[in-house]
């Protein structure tokens, strides 16, 4: 296995973008990757689209070569590949493009990920979207992505004497972190009372614990390492890859408030990059709802089990603290089009790790994390990157 | 929903019917093919037993679900728990007959028959558990809400009807 690269990234603006299709968010992103990375489409050799739920969404399966088609390379004949994990899509589509230049058999890929929530009703899209669950066994008898996480967050704060203000934080600092970001869906900054006050959508969780349904689009190149030192300044690495798959259901976990495909998909990453959660300087997690950040957190290393509340509100993961979590402003305040999260969250690591992060830049980072998380956890994806120069 | 697709859960939403590992004597619901207890998995191929749980429980963490899932608007709010039986599996499902307000970790309810939701005026009715509040089991037992005044918890038409 050889050493794979990150050589351009690009992201169009996330939120509600009624006037632009699925296809031309998806071009938009690639070309800006391709840019970046100072190479042509004809030095492209295959594409990796991560996407969730396009059938249901937009009425459109099959999407993958319709990216590669409007991206001019219908012509060529490239392999084209959608890739789907839920809300996880867009990591597990950097991980096949990850495979696939690290054995060697492509050179340069292009890894997209995109969604369009926004062409559907939010009472369809919360339907789609529970859909990541087990339909069967979960959905059937009422359940929501929501409502399961507010089944964690009761049983969070039940053992470990989390407080509904420490949860709340999370919004709170991603609101904060967000409104530096000029591609994010929410710029706005809120306060813990407005969290707190919003209107309840599963309790112990409100409006504002939950991210939005957004649109929107990441993409990246990668490239074999060698090309990505000779063609950067600040290049960088992708030092760890990793997939971690758990129940479908939340019922059938152990514990309800420990996600183990992340703490199994972080331990390989780690062990991968011969990395500690210490060695971390930024890290993009997954914030769909707040009570996920908090367990993340812990599941990844970066805080010990319980104690994820007091850490967040004492500002330990804000910037200055020992790891900025999300600085793009997660989920939560850039916004969630889902397949497209787990791409987003690389490319803001790579601004981060290239110091490009301008307002946002967290000083002196040289590794970062990212972890994509599907439905309730059934599916982790954990990368880790280093500035490798 | 096809008609087909719901039909042929029956068994499981209608009468818990799970399975055992004949191996090493793990329930599951619903149930499984292989065991994934059992170190070996290929030990327990063809020696699930069917089993059926007895739908005695107690609450192991719940929400006041506001935002429905489709087919539950007319219901909200309502609570939604995880139940974790006598016998081990752990259910999803919600909670009826209690004020949600009163509800609490460790609540233990018992599984009850009830019309789940509608596919519309003319469409196929799904029915199969919930859960209901064992009485004189809690040191403070909630006050149960009248059936006739509780439409806000479990207020799908006909709901008792089916129970």
């Amino acid at each position: 296995m050889r050493e794979v690269g990150i050589l351009g990234v690009g992201q169009t603006k996330f939120g509600e973008l009624w006037d632009r299709s699925f296809r031309e968010i998806g071009i938009e992103a690639g070309l800006e990757a391709l840019v970046d990375a100072k190479l042509s489409s004809a030095d492209l050799e295959a594409l990796y689209l991560g996407n969730m739920a396009s059938g249901t969404l937009i009425s459109q399966e099959h999407i993958a070569p319709l990216i590669l088609d409007y991206a001019g390379l219908a012509g060529r004949h490239l392999p084209s590949m959608r890739v789907e994990g839920g809300g996880a899509s867009g990591a597990l589509a950097l991980h096949q493009g990850y495979l696939a230049v690290a054995s060697g058999l492509y050179d340069y890929v292009v890894v997209g990920g995109a969604e369009k929530l926004t062409d559907v009703p939010d009472a369809t899209a919360t339907q789609i979207t529970a859909s990541t669950a087990d339909h069967e066994w979960e959905v059937v008898f009422g359940a929501t992505l929501p409502a399961l996480w507010g089944l964690i967050a009761r049983r969070h704060m039940h053992d470990y004497g989390t407080t509904r203000e420490q949860i709340g934080q999370v919004a709170v600092q991603d609101h904060e972190h967000g409104s530096k970001n000029p591609l994010a869906h929410y710029r706005n900054k809120i306060s813990l009372a407005q969290v707190l006050d919003a209107g309840p959508i599963a309790e112990p969780l409100g409006v504002l614990d939950c991210a939005p349904f957004s649109d929107g689009a990441a993409a990246v190149v990668l490239g074999p390492m060698e090309e990505a030192r000779r063609r950067s300044e600040t290049p960088i690495r992708i030092a760890a890859s990793q997939v971690a798959c758990d129940s479908m259901a939340l019922q059938h976990r152990a514990d309800p408030t420990t996600l183990e495909s992340t703490s199994s998909a972080a331990r390989r990453a780690f062990q991968q990059a011969r990395r500690a959660p210490k060695d971390v300087q930024v890290a993009e997690i997954h914030d769909a709802y707040t009570i996920a950040a908090l367990v993340s957190l812990e599941d990844l290393g970066f805080v010990e089990k319980g104690k994820s509340g007091p850490a967040f509100a004492a500002g330990e993961f804000a910037h200055g603290g020992r790891v900025t979590v999300n600085p793009s402003g997660g989920l939560k305040a850039q916004g969630r089009p889902f397949g497209a999260v787990g791409v987003a969250q690389v490319v803001e690591l790579v601004r981060q790790l290239r110091g490009e992060a301008k307002e946002r830049q967290v000083p002196n980072a040289t590794v970062g994390l990212a972890q994509d998380v599907g439905g309730t956890g059934a599916t982790s994806v954990v990368h880790l990157l280093e500035r490798a120069n | 929903m096809s008609v087909a697709r719901f039909w042929r859960e029956t068994p499981r939403r209608y009468n818990l019917g799970g399975s055992k590992c004949s191996v090493c004597g793990t329930i599951y619901f619903p149930p499984r093919a292989v065991c994934p207890q059992c170190t070996h998995h290929r030990q327990s191929i063809e020696k699930m037993l069917p089993f059926q749980l007895s739908g005695e429980g107690e609450v192991l963490s719940y929400t006041i679900v506001h935002e429905a899932a489709e087919g539950f608007e007319m219901q909200v709010p309502y609570a939604l728990a995880l139940v974790k039986t006598v016998e081990g599996p752990v259910l999803t499902g919600q909670v009826v007959d209690i004020d949600p307000a009163t509800l609490r970790i460790g609540q233990r309810v018992h599984a009850t028959f009830r019309k789940l939701r509608e596919e519309g005026k003319a469409g196929v009715i799904h029915y199969g558990y919930k859960f209901a509040p064992v009485e004189d089991a809690d040191p403070r037992p909630p006050p149960r809400t009248p059936a006739a005044t509780a439409p806000a918890t479990d207020g799908a038409p006909g709901d008792r009807a089916a129970a």
